[in-house]
């Protein structure tokens, strides 16, 4: 594996770029693997990486039915925070949060991690009480979460409208300096390089069309196009696509596929210092390094695999986005897109050991696991390896909705996050 | 934008006068005190979200006001089919190919 640095680009740069050889090859599958990851999205990419480098298991391959990278990964607005509620979720977010800070160097890959600090608006009373006891909550967690007065967020991102006659105005904001955006295909290629290298066989365009468990009930491996190919465990992490997955297994799942949308403008000289979330009229914008201002929104209203979602809810993000910056009025738009997201009842990932011997599952982070990525990696990989919770991602199980006790940041945001 | 018919007003509107109400046809445990937590969980949570055609209810909300239940390809997101509220669950056989 070429290492990079200033010298080596420079070198490269010098002989035209022409000696650049492949970062990971494309892998045929094998008869039998120890290890099989169904996805290779940056969450099950990151698992293989982590499994090879912590925990010395290489007979790894990462299945992933379209190309890697191509799924909610490559599609998502990037926006990394860990200032969530409750304890366990601000625990596994601020791992992620601290593991994206080394990340670059750990992977000698450039994944842009960018801490521009994330501020969110508060348009009404409730969101000023909801704010400061996330605050208040992420203190006593660790979590670096701050409040800022209007006038604050003003200064601190110059195009918000704190006018009185603003249609939503702005009554204060919460910020997290510490978070930020980073390179969504950059994680995805970052984790895939280091991951092969590592001997881990990445096969694309191969989907897993069922998985096999034997008389006992134990998982024996994953059907494909391209034959049987056999494991002694099977990790899911399918994304908008667990369901379909984990019900060739029996398991069945609390999840709900929607889709999400997100667009980009014309890009424009640097203008957007920081990323902007709005909850309460579900717009988010940040603007990306190429120049572009990205904008998320909230799912379509109805569960799909369509991977196209609705114009209707593209207009009220955008009319949303031009009253809080009314600078960005005359913007163009360039393209729009959707994935579709796993949403559980309670917005919290499922993460850990299923019903079936050796099948495990990651899924359920809906509309906002791109943050997560290193850390759900990182504990699933400890899950697989050790065949048992990690003790961050212990709380997280599927059986929380049998006993009730769920990690309710549903009912503490209200709104997609 | 989905075009939606809605079985009591008998005409086929935009989908932005329509709430989406989640899947079809679960029914709430007579009883909730006889059930397991297995079964509650059922209820509450686990849904097929399957890739095909979904069983669904939606709302009326800007219209009539009523519940009625869907039949929806989740893959292209056309609807083969509305009916009323209490109706029978129809048939996948009797419904129309996707794509007519
Ligand atoms: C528009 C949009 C905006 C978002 N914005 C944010 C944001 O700002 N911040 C944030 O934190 N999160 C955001 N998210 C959510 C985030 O993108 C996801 O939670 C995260 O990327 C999930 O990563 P993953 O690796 O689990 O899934 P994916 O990257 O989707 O990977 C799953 C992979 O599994 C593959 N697969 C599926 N079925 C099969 C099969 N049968 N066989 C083989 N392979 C299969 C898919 O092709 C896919 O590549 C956003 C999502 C979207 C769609
Ligand atoms: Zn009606």
């Amino acid at each position: 594996m070429t290492h990079f640095s200033a010298l080596s680009l420079l070198r490269h740069a010098l002989g035209g770029n022409k000696k650049w050889e492949e970062q990971w090859p494309n892998s045929e599958p094998k008869a039998e693997y120890d290890v099989i990851i169904v996805g290779a999205g940056g969450h099950g990419l990151g698992a293989a990486y982590y499994l090879a480098k912590e925990h010395g298991i290489t007979d790894v391959a990462v299945i992933e039915k379209g190309w890697l990278g191509g799924g909610n990964t490559g599609r998502n607005t990037t926006i990394i925070r860990s200032n969530y509620l409750y304890d366990e979720s601000a625990r596994l977010y601020d791992h992620a949060l601290d593991l994206w800070e080394g990340l670059s160097q750990e992977l000698n890959y450039n994944v842009m991690f960018s801490q521009r600090g994330v501020m969110m608006l508060a348009h009404s009373v409730h969101d000023v009480q909801s704010f400061q006891r996330h605050v208040h909550a992420n203190r006593l967690n660790d979590v670096d979460n701050r409040w800022l007065t209007k006038e604050e967020a003003k200064a601190y991102c110059p195009p918000l409208d704190i006018s009185q006659t603003a249609r939503y105005p702005v009554m204060g904001a919460a910020l997290q300096k510490r978070a930020g955006t980073a390179r969504h295909d950059a994680v995805a290629w970052g984790y895939a390089r280091g991951a092969a290298a590592r001997g881990v066989d990445i096969i694309q365009n191969c989907p897993v069309t069922a998985i096999r468990s034997d008389a006992t009930g134990a998982v024996e491996g994953v059907e494909t196009p391209r034959g049987f190919i056999k494991a002694k465990k099977v990790a899911v992490s399918a994304a908008g696509h667990t369901s379909v997955v984990m019900d060739s297994a029996g398991v069945r799942l609390p999840l709900e596929s929607y889709p999400l949308q997100a667009l980009v403008s014309e890009p424009v000289k640097p203008i957007f210092p920081c990323v902007v979330m709005s909850n309460t009229v579900h717009a988010y914008i940040s603007q990306s390094d190429k120049g572009e201002l990205v904008i998320g929104s909230g799912t379509d209203q109805y569960t799909s695999y369509s991977q196209r979602g609705g114009l209707p809810l593209i207009e009220h993000t955008v009319a949303a986005i031009c009253e809080i910056f009314p600078i960005f009025n005359r913007m163009r738009m360039l393209r729009k897109w959707a994935g579709i997201v796993d949403v559980t009842p309670d917005r919290s990932a499922i993460l850990g050991k299923t019903p079936v011997q050796g099948l495990y599952v990651n899924c359920g982070w809906g509309t906002g696991g791109f943050k997560a990525t290193p850390g759900a990696a990182h504990t699933l990989a400890w899950t697989v390896a050790k065949d048992e919770p990690h003790p961050i991602n212990a709380p997280f199980t599927l059986e929380r909705f049998t006993t009730g006790r769920l990690i309710d940041e549903a009912a503490a945001a209200a709104v997609a996050h | 934008m989905l075009l939606i018919h809605c079985p009591y007003c008998d005409e086929t509107l935009p989908e932005a006068e329509f709430a989406y109400a989640g899947e079809a046809h679960i029914v709430r445990p007579d009883n909730p005190a006889d059930v397991s937590d297995e079964e509650w969980r059922d209820f509450l949570f686990i849904r097929n979200n399957l890739k095909g055609p979904h069983y669904e209810r939606w709302r009326h909300i800007h219209g009539c006001g009523r519940f009625f239940n869907a039949v929806r390809n989740t893959v292209t997101d056309r609807f083969l089919t509305t009916y009323r509220a209490g109706e029978r669950r129809p048939d996948p056989e009797s419904l129309p190919e996707d794509g007519q």
